[in-house]
Formats: structure tokens, C-alpha cells, sequence
């Protein structure tokens, strides 16, 4: 594959135009390898969420360049036609809340991410069913997401970023629910999806007691990159 | 796995009463169509049960449900012999207040010669008339079973038959009896002066006067000329079935067909207006479903997908509900409500493009919701 699966360049994201722009990220360079799992620090509002959405293709960036597994994304404009089918095919999201839908049971909140990519409902939940599993929840796979316990949903979520093999893994504070025995489970999870797949993984975190568990961390602090240091573990 | 079933599934209760709701409406629109289509029913039940062909009435009137029309009763003779003409009856129509045991009912009664054209199309239970006088038979709408008595004009009256549906334009029951009664009765309803009038003509056949003479054809008679050779009779005017039926239509049905044709309207705008808001209050209330969904990557014609079925889903069981209600309440309305599988499925067909049209604005909405939306809080 040409090139690591993350390359942020030059990045820049401005909100708003003249006197109340406000300038989330500047010109933020960020590169996450296969099977390389990097938390992202800072203090709030430092443009940690804005750097994963745009990452994520959920919001456009105003300057730089973005790829994802070595394809150019964005440099000025979108290069890719499709950015739901993107998100689906190579991307998985992780929500600081879970954002499960409260109207599908945990095994077909995860397999509507395969079936919306064109897989049949029985295999689809045979893969959710194994993932869920996996995630230690497979007795849940039934329960309808009210009835799931906090740590139980972020799984259930994490389950379904998971579930389209995605390239690229993005977690907005996934263990912020959680206590820190969970976090920790959650967090090893993480890192053995990105040995397994060969996933890139950035994880926005502000728990200190899960920092040993990343390969680097990157800090932010208005909106640029502060200091990128290799963990201790 | 199908989203827009899940999500109702998950919000029964609310759903199932939303379509009640919205049923209710729904049926009050419908029977608005089936009271319309009763009254047009009922307008001409008694023009087509006579099954007459062609009506001679009373020279320069439009009788005898439009105008009035007294003509002899000895015209049907000559009807009768008239070319193309295979028979003809003579009949009164009056309408009349009678004492039922239920209570006093208001009653269309026709006299008619048994055995002529003039009497009921089809008798339900008991039989038709004989030759015995002070019988009747009566429309089932009247009340009034086998054997039960009828005062009307100090006369008794004897139920010895009963139609079903036979009823006047107005919604009145009709009454069979024989002619002769009918005469007699009318001489008797009669308001005094004209009692006198008439019995001081009575040497001259006075009281043999009917309203109208009814024809039927031979199969290969043209009405129209046959109309023809009977409109040239001195104090003779004469209409075909279609002519009688049309002048129904006009006078009674057109009234009808404006006033509750806006009801309908009304009520279908305030359905639209309803569902419209409905769907987009459901829709409104996935926001962060539909912006989750979109996070993971679902395309437009999910999301679309979602709020159509939805939409349909809603105005379909609400019509399902309104049908219920409507058949399931049509023998306790006051006045009739003729529904057939046309107006049922036309009906359908416009609720359909209701919600279709509806759900419009709410897909707008919905594929304006940005991803990110699915992230605050
Ligand atoms: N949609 C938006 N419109 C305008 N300004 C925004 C928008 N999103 C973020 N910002 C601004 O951009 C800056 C960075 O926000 P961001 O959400 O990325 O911070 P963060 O590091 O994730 O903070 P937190 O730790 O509180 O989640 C903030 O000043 C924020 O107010
Ligand atoms: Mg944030």
C-alpha cells in the first residue's frame, strides 16, 4: 500500500467567516500507520473533535490535504465522489455517546452498517453476532439499546465500527462512559483490532489512566499540534 | 433488515393511536363520498325500481318528482296500446306521516296496480300484493316488520311484504299499496275544499286521477320516439328513464354533490395538512437516528426509504382503520353510505398521493440533516 493509512498535511479548519471566525485547527500534520494506535489529547476546544470529523469526512477542511490509505481525499476539494461510502466502506466511528438507534436491537445495530453496504441480513448478523462476541456482549445481541448498560452500548458501538473492517478507526472519547477498569478493556480491544486488521486508530481521550495504553500521543492546544511523544509502553 | 417497520415497532403505542386518530378523520372524509354516493343511490332507487322506461305525466310538467302531475287514470289504457309499448301502470306518489308502533314515520307511498308495471322490483320477505285492499308492503328502512299495522289517513294498513333499499330521494321508506287505496287515501289526506271539489266530480270519474302512467318497452321500441308519439297527446307529456333520471340527478344530486363535495375537500386539505405534520414531526424526532446514520455511511435512498414507508405505512393502516370505522358504523348513520370497491380504491389511491406529497417537505428535512448533527451532546 502506497503510503500510511492517515496522512493529515498542512490541515486548516475555520468556522464562520470575518470577525467571528474562529480557527479550530492550523495547519496540523498527523500521520497514523497500519496497526498504530494514537490517542489525542488537549484542552477542550483545542479542535480534537474538529481534526476526527474532518478526518471522518464528516465536516470539509479549509486548507491542507487529506488522505486515507494512501488515496487523496481532500486537497482543495473533495476528490472522492462517494464520502458516504467512504465512511461506510473504510472508516469507523466511535461517538463519545454511543449513538446507537434506539429502535434496531444490539446485533442489528451492527449489522446495519454490513447490510447498508450491500450484505445479506443472515451474514451480516452472523459477523455482528462473532463481533459482539468478542466484545464480550454476544448475551446481549438482543437487547434493545435502552436497556443496555453504558459500558455495554460503547461496546455494542465499538462493535459496529468495527464491523466493515474499516482501514481507519476514529473514537471520539469512547471511554468517557466508562469506568476505568471498562476503559481499559475497551482500549485493549482497540489495540488488538489494530494488530489483527492492521486498522489505524486514533482515539481522543482525556482519561490519564489509559494514556500508557497508545503507541503516541498527539496534544493539541489551539489548534495545532503541541507535541507528539512515543508512549512509555 | 427494514428501518421504518423497527422504528414504529419501537413506538407502537404511539403509532397505532396516531392511525386511530388519523383513522377517524380519514373516515369522516370517506362517509362524506358514501353519503354522497347514498344520496345519488337513494335519488334514483325509486325512479330505477319502478324500472319504468318512460314516464307520461301531466302535459307541460316535469313529473312526477320534479313537479306535480295529475292526469286521468284512464290515460293507461291509451298508453298502453301505443306502439313499442309492452305494458303500462298508472301510480300516485305522495308522501305521507303515518302512525308506525314505533312511532310516527314519514313514508313516500305509491299505489300501483298488482300485476303493472309500478309495483317493487324485488320483495325481501312476505310477498307482493294481492287482491286484498288495506295491504302494503314496506321498505325494510320504514321499521316495520311482517304483519305489523300501519295508520295512515284513519285507515289501517297491513305489512304483508317488505323490500330492502326502496326509498324515496329524500331518504323517506316507500310504501306499496294498491291504487285503489292509494286513491282513496288521497281523497282522504285531502284538505276539505278540495274533498268537495272532488267528490262533486265524482260522477264524472274525478277520482280516478293519477300522477303518472309508467311504460315499458318492447327491447327493440326506441323511447324516444315511442316519447315522441305520447308528447303529441293533447295534456300528455312523457320522458324517458333518462330524462327522469337526469332531472333527479339535477335537482336533488346537485345540491348534494356541492355541499358535501367541499366537506370533502375540506376534510381531505385537513387530513393532508395533519399527516403532512405528523410525518414530519416523526421525522424530526429521528433527527439524530437519521444524522447517525448518515455518520455510518447510509445513502440518500435509505434515509428517503425511511421516511416513505413511514409515511405510507401511517396513511395506510389510518385508511385501513377509517374503512373499519366507516363499514363497521354505516348501519347506525341516519342516512345511507354506498361504498363500493371504486370509491374505496379511489379513495385509497388519494390518500396514497396525500402522504406521498406529505412526506415531501419531511424528505427535504431529512437529507438536510448533517452528519455531524448525530455528535452534539
Ligand atoms: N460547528 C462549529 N461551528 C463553529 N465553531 C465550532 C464548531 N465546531 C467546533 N467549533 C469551535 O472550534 C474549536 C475546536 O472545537 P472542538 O470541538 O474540535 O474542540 P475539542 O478539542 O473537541 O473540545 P472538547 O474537548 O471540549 O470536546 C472550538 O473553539 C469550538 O468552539
Ligand atoms: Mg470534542
Amino acid at each position: 500500500m502506497a503510503g500510511p493509512l492517515v496522512q493529515v498535511e498542512k490541515l486548516s479548519k475555520t468556522f464562520g467567516a470575518g470577525e467571528t471566525a474562529v480557527r479550530a485547527l492550523a495547519e496540523v500534520d498527523l500521520v497514523v500507520e497500519a496497526g498504530e494506535v494514537v490517542g489525542l489529547k488537549g484542552p477542550s476546544g483545542s479542535g480534537k473533535s474538529t481534526l476526527l470529523n474532518l478526518i471522518a469526512c464528516i465536516q470539509e477542511p479549509t486548507a491542507g490535504r487529506l488522505s486515507i490509505g494512501g488515496e487523496t481525499v481532500w486537497d482543495g476539494q473533495w476528490r472522492v465522489p462517494d464520502l458516504r461510502r467512504l465512511r461506510r466502506e473504510r472508516i469507523g466511528f466511535i461517538f463519545q455517546s454511543h449513538n446507537l438507534l434506539p429502535f434496531l436491537n444490539a446485533i442489528d445495530n451492527v449489522a446495519l452498517a454490513m447490510t447498508l453496504d450491500g450484505v445479506d441480513r443472515s451474514a451480516a448478523r452472523q459477523r455482528a453476532g462473532a463481533l459482539l462476541d468478542y466484545l464480550q456482549v454476544g448475551k446481549r445481541a438482543s437487547a434493545m439499546p435502552a436497556r443496555l448498560s453504558g459500558g455495554e452500548a460503547q461496546r455494542v458501538a465499538i462493535a459496529r465500527a468495527l464491523v466493515n473492517r474499516p482501514q481507519v478507526i476514529l473514537a471520539d472519547e469512547p471511554t468517557a462512559a466508562l469506568d476505568s477498569e471498562r476503559a481499559r478493556v475497551v482500549m485493549d480491544l482497540l489495540r488488538q483490532v489494530a494488530r489483527d486488521q492492521q486498522a489505524a486508530i486514533l482515539v481522543v481521550t482525556h482519561d490519564e489512566k489509559i494514556f500508557d495504553r497508545f503507541d503516541r500521543m498527539v496534544a493539541l492546544r489551539d489548534g495545532r499540534i503541541e507535541q507528539q511523544q512515543r508512549s512509555a509502553a | 433488515m427494514n428501518l421504518a417497520l423497527a422504528d414504529i415497532r419501537h413506538k407502537l403505542g404511539r403509532f397505532v393511536l396516531t392511525c386511530l386518530g388519523l383513522g377517524l378523520l380519514m373516515a369522516v372524509a370517506l362517509s362524506m363520498v358514501g353519503i354522497y354516493q347514498g344520496v345519488v343511490t337513494e335519488a334514483l332507487a325509486l325512479s330505477r325500481s319502478l324500472r319504468a322506461d318512460l314516464w307520461v305525466v301531466e302535459s307541460g310538467t316535469r313529473g312526477p318528482f320534479a313537479e306535480s302531475s295529475r292526469i286521468p287514470g284512464d290515460v293507461r289504457e291509451m298508453v298502453a296500446r301505443l306502439p313499442g309499448v309492452a305494458a303500462a301502470g298508472a301510480i300516485t306518489l305522495r308522501t305521507a306521516e303515518a302512525q308506525a308502533p314505533q312511532g310516527t314515520i314519514r313514508v313516500q307511498v305509491i299505489g300501483y296496480e298488482p300485476g303493472r308495471p309500478g309495483g317493487p322490483s324485488a320483495i325481501a320477505t312476505g310477498r307482493g300484493l294481492g287482491a286484498t285492499r288495506f295491504e302494503i308492503v314496506a321498505d325494510a328502512r320504514s321499521g316495520l316488520p311482517l304483519g305489523a299495522t300501519l295508520l295512515l289517513g284513519r285507515y289501517r294498513y297491513h305489512v304483508v311484504g317488505t323490500t330492502r333499499g326502496l326509498v324515496a330521494s329524500g331518504g323517506d321508506p316507500l310504501i306499496f299499496m294498491q291504487l285503489r287505496d292509494s286513491q282513496d287515501l288521497q281523497f282522504r289526506l285531502a284538505p276539505a275544499a278540495a274533498r268537495r271539489a272532488i267528490a262533486a266530480n265524482a260522477g264524472s270519474g274525478g277520482t280516478d286521477t293519477v300522477n303518472a302512467i309508467i311504460a315499458q318497452l318492447h327491447p327493440d321500441a326506441d323511447p324516444a320516439l315511442v316519447a315522441e308519439t305520447a308528447r303529441r297527446w293533447k295534456h300528455l307529456a312523457a320522458l324517458t328513464d333518462q330524462q327522469q333520471s337526469d332531472l333527479l340527478t339535477l335537482s336533488v344530486v346537485n345540491r348534494a354533490r356541492v355541499q358535501l363535495g367541499m366537506f370533502t375537500v375540506v376534510l381531505l386539505f385537513v387530513s393532508a395538512v395533519i399527516i403532512a405534520l405528523i410525518i414530519y414531526t416523526m421525522t424530526m424526532d429521528k433527527l439524530r437516528e437519521i444524522a447517525t446514520l448518515k455518520l455510518i455511511g447510509a445513502p440518500d435512498s435509505t434515509i428517503v426509504g425511511l421516511v416513505l414507508q413511514q409515511a405510507l405505512l401511517l396513511g395506510g393502516m389510518a385508511y385501513v382503520a377509517a374503512v373499519a370505522i366507516v363499514f363497521s358504523a354505516r348501519d347506525v348513520f341516519p342516512r345511507a353510505v354506498v361504498l363500493g370497491p371504486g370509491e374505496v380504491a379511489v379513495m385509497a389511491g388519494v390518500i396514497a398521493v396525500i402522504c406521498l406529497l406529505g412526506s415531501l417537505v419531511s424528505i427535504r428535512a431529512a437529507l438536510r440533516i448533517e452528519p455531524q448533527q448525530a455528535l452534539g451532546g
